[in-house]
């Protein structure tokens, strides 16, 4: 299957429940669709299509967060990335992943960590790589939070 | 010069703290254990627990999650302890200073004797620094040293 | 009685590079249970990346990982030429892949002396370390440097490789082979390591697929993928090479695909340098347009996954990197839970994990007062093997 026929073949499965398709070249392409169709089109995509799930990014963009979750066609060598953007930054939620897959447990703790995004249905979403002191609602990898510059030496120990 | 530093300066245990890094200073403080440089000729051994050593080597740029673990390992330490700061993550956080989550470099949270920098320092440069650090031992040299 | 016991492996041990907390639950002598809190070597690396320039973003993503220290900057590099189509001369491919070939080779022998050791081999982790001083040779003299070899660049790479150097690789990578045949030797039919490792932390297929495992893990659960056949970049789809799986996936199956990808690189890199034309390195790119761009790399761990998103300025808005162990690592739940304490430390091994990609921390602490850090743990499994040798009359 290459990637032409990978897109039809989820298009007509879902649809207007797709909003865009980009076909970059003959190994990329990104999809954007709702937040609450997610669980379904990955099930899709992962266990129908069976494609690998890579991995799942966020961005903090000027119309909201997107989530972005990448799947690899190995057999074809090539990447669809489907994309939901999360137009709330104050409370952004998504459905959460994990009943498809178990690979994206720790991808949604250390989104949510960074991005302060809900992943709704996903009970263990403690903080994975932060310190257990870090301040509750400071999303390091938000735009709004900037890293302080100072020379440590003339403020002394923090 | 005393019986402590007599034998200090002749056989050291070294306890390896990384504190965060990128593990190529720690492959390269491993590497010098193997036959081609062999630190056990110099009477250098690595040591498993921080109650048996004499010298802390500390590597990485001091997480903020490692920050009471190295406080709490120098407590530790049987004195007269030194502290080696390891590679140029070791000595100021090197490339991450700027990051949210490296506060403050290893001498701010403990006493440093001595810097090795590179990255990673060549199994040649540990050697040297760790002879230097022997030698400061033996003239009780106060002034911070560099490898 | 049975009681449950929390089993410490960690904070800091010599061998144990990284600090690791794992929170074992064991039950007598098994294990029950296993939790992992990470975060110890979390520097930030992707938000530091947002406010650098493309160019100084590749010198950070080198130091990810001391042992992928090639593989991620060739991600990064590939995710930044993907936005736009950025070539790349031909001479420039052919040292990328000697680059990450010569470096698998490295990770493979420097993660086999870690393994002999928790097995109590003690040789077999001064040899490999010995033998791959040999690579390190060849790093030095063509990049450099032993480790952070700083070649890649978007558009090509840094350095050239000098035809004076082609022969000095070339002899030395015909010292290195008989001393892998000897290794290979000696952990490959050793009925002790046979009896150590086969049925040991077994990862079925459907949990590799189902884990998205990457690397020799999966391809010794009989999970056929690889990066450099199935998404090819840089030369790899220009010399001829095999993926080497195993169907068993135990830790056994893992230790002899890693000894054979030796092989096979230290023939893709022969190749290669038989292969290379002459030509420039560098296509000297001027900018960054906007837009998003994905590079994958192998990395002797399994793929390593750069996503960048360009907004047409010099520095990327978003670095998404994901390291191989990432998804590797949560498979040793999934494995370690009803074996022993003794068969603990070679199973986590047996993941090869790249703490520093990863960040993981062992922490153990005991209600009953039973507490065991990681030399005890590493002595238990090095017992084990004693005991195996006594039993089966081997000195």
């Amino acid at each position: 299957m290459n990637i032409d026929e990978a897109l039809k073949s989820i298009t007509d499965r879902f649809g207007s429940r797709i909003l865009a398709v980009s076909r970059r070249s003959v190994k990329r392409a990104y999809m954007d669709i709702y937040p609450k169709d997610i669980v379904d089109i990955v099930r899709y995509i992962f266990k129908d299509m069976a494609f690998r799930f890579n991995i799942a990014s966020a961005v903090d963009d000027f119309d909201g967060l997107e989530v972005i979750y990448h799947f690899s066609n190995d057999a074809a060598g090539f990447v669809i990335s489907v994309r939901a953007l999360l137009k709330d930054k104050t409370d952004p939620h998504i459905d959460t992943i994990t009943e498809v897959t178990r690979s994206a447990w720790w991808i949604e703790r250390e989104i949510h960590e960074l991005f302060g995004i809900e992943f709704d249905g996903n009970k263990d979403l403690r903080p994975l790589l932060l310190p257990d002191d870090w301040p509750s609602g400071v999303y390091p990898l938000r735009k709004n939070f900037v890293v302080p510059k100072r020379d440590s030496r003339k403020e002394g120990a923090e | 010069m005393g019986l402590k530093e007599i034998i200090l300066s002749k056989s050291i245990n070294v306890f390896h703290l990384s504190s965060g890094s990128c593990n190529n200073c720690d492959i390269e403080i491993l590497d010098c254990l193997t036959p081609r440089y062999d630190l056990e000729r110099f009477g250098i051994t690595l040591v498993g627990s921080i109650r048996h050593a004499d010298v802390i080597l500390c590597t990485g740029s001091a997480n903020r999650l490692t920050v009471p673990i190295i406080k709490k390992l120098y407590d530790e330490m049987p004195k007269p302890a030194f502290v080696v700061a390891f590679g140029a993550c070791g000595s100021s956080r090197g490339l991450f200073k700027d990051s949210y989550n490296t506060g403050q470099p290893i001498d701010e949270i403990i006493p440093v004797d001595a810097y090795i920098p590179g990255c990673p320092p060549k199994p040649e440069a540990i050697i040297g620094g760790l002879l230097k650090l022997i030698e400061k031992i033996k003239d009780k040299n106060k002034g911070k040293i560099k490898g | 009685m049975s009681h449950k016991a929390h089993v410490p492996i960690g904070p800091y041990h010599p061998l144990q590079e990284e600090p690791e907390f794992y929170k074992l639950v064991v039950d007598g002598e098994k294990v029950v249970d296993v939790d992992v809190r990470i975060g110890y070597n979390h520097r930030g690396i992707e938000k530091i990346s947002e406010s650098k320039n493309f160019d100084q973003s590749i010198f950070i993503v080198e130091r990810i990982c001391g042992i992928c220290s090639s593989s991620h900057p060739i991600a990064c590099v590939q995710a930044i030429e993907d936005i736009a189509d950025i070539p790349v001369p031909e001479r420039a491919l052919y040292i990328r892949t000697i680059n990450q070939e010569l470096e698998r080779i490295h990770s493979h022998l420097l993660w086999l002396g870690l393994a002999g050791h928790f097995l109590g081999y003690n040789t077999v982790f001064m040899w490999s370390w010995k033998y791959r001083e040999l690579i390190c040779d060849i790093m030095e003299t063509v990049t450099g440097n032993r480790q952070n070899y700083a070649m890649l660049k978007v558009g090509g790479v840094r350095r050239d490789i000098e035809k004076e150097h082609v022969p000095y690789i070339l002899s030395r990578l015909d010292e290195l082979l008989p001393k892998l045949d000897m290794l290979k030797g000696a952990v490959l039919d050793d009925p002790v390591i046979h009896a150590r490792l086969k049925g040991v932390g077994v990862l079925t297929k459907e949990a590799a697929i189902d884990y998205a495992t990457l690397g020799p893990v999966a391809r010794a659960s009989g999970v056929d993928i690889d990066v450099r056949r199935d998404h090819p970049y840089a030369a790899y789809d220009r010399v001829k090479w095999n993926v080497i799986t195993r169907e068993e996936g135990d830790v056994f199956a893992k230790t002899v695909v890693r000894i054979l990808e030796m092989y096979e690189s230290a023939s893709i890199i022969r190749q290669c340098l038989d292969k290379m034309p002459q030509g420039p390195i560098d296509s000297n790119p001027k900018d960054v347009p906007a837009g998003e761009g994905i590079g994958l790399a192998e990395a002797p761990r399994g793929e390593c996954f750069h996503y960048i998103k360009s907004d047409g300025t010099n520095s990327p808005m978003r670095h998404k990197i994901r390291a191989p162990t990432y998804m590797n690592f949560p498979t040793f739940r999934e494995t370690v839970i009803g074996e022993t304490i003794s068969d603990a430390t070679i199973i986590l091994a047996g993941i090869d994990p790249c703490y520093c990609c990863t960040e993981r921390m062992l922490i153990v602490d005991t209600k009953d007062k039973d507490i065991m850090n990681v030399e005890k743990l590493i002595k238990l499994s090095q017992e084990k093997t004693a005991r195996l040798k006594e039993k089966m009359g081997i000195k």
